[in-house]
């Protein structure tokens, strides 16, 4: 789906990205530990997370993620717009908490970036 | 480091320990270096990956670091070096889970104890010492096609 079908399906604010909109997307991942993100989170995912300061965005950026979803109406801070805007990273907010985001968009066809993590995995 | 003959492209970044807002801004730089380098998006990728853990690490616990990225044929290879605390025990803080990590580190999304494993799985090759009340060296070489 587009990412304007998130935004409509989450309710959603968008904070950048206005003109990104058409961004084909189809897998999610969801997490406030950075470090889960980026040992699981694929290229290309959305990010669905409550952490809302610049390390969302310097994380997203470091993993090439489609978009990032701020989840239970938790609002960026300005630094974490301006990075967003710099980095050219869709910001978006949506008032869901993460199980209802996570819901509504599987529901509608979005997918985890992985399903299980296996043990003792090699990740890439 | 004295084999620079076959050295396709090398750069030095200071990271400044202890200061949170500006943590993440070498690896965005390293990334966006890389890609310009015509260096394949997966590679690119790790290679961001891991220096941006090791770039958490310096803010959250050194008081300064280097990084040194070097691209040699068939590799990518990031040295971080910094000036801090070191680490007593390796073999412990390698180990999925263990953590020394404050609050403000915490508040980063970071802290679990999964920076050096993140770091370890993602690089090819990943080597790491580690002197107490001086400091800790990691070189992590990521191939290339």
């Amino acid at each position: 789906m587009k990412l304007r079908d998130v935004k409509d399906i989450l309710d959603a604010e968008v904070f950048i990205g206005e003109d990104c909109l058409d961004l084909e997307v189809k897998t999610a991942f969801g997490a406030d530990l950075m470090s889960d993100v980026l040992a699981f989170a694929k290229a290309g995912s959305m990010l669905l997370t409550g952490l809302t300061n610049t390390q969302v965005v310097r994380t997203a950026n470091v993993l090439d993620i489609a978009a990032i979803i701020l989840v239970r109406g938790k609002k960026p801070s300005s630094d974490t717009i301006e990075l967003a805007r710099q980095l050219n990273i869709p910001l978006l907010s949506t008032k869901y908490i993460l199980f209802e985001t996570a819901g509504r968009l599987y529901e509608k066809g979005i997918v985890g970036c992985l399903q299980k993590v296996e043990t003792n995995s090699v990740r890439n | 480091m004295c084999e620079t003959n076959d050295n396709l492209y090398q750069e030095s970044f200071t990271i400044e320990g202890g200061n949170f807002n500006n943590a993440g801004i070498v690896s965005t730089s390293i990334k966006s270096i890389l890609k310009k380098l015509g260096i394949p998006n997966d590679i690119v990728r790790k290679s961001a990956i891991v220096s941006y853990e090791a770039e958490i690490n310096v803010v959250s616990y050194a008081k300064q670091g280097v990084v040194n990225v070097t691209v040699k044929p068939g590799r990518v290879q990031i040295e971080v070096i910094d000036e801090g605390p070191g680490i007593p025990n390796i073999e412990l803080a390698m180990q999925e889970g263990y953590s020394t990590a404050d609050r403000r580190i915490r508040e980063m999304g970071f802290g679990a104890g999964m920076g050096l494993c993140n770091i370890k799985n993602y690089s090819d090759d990943f080597h790491i010492t580690s002197e107490v009340g001086k400091g800790t060296h990691l070189i992590m070489t990521i191939q290339t096609p």
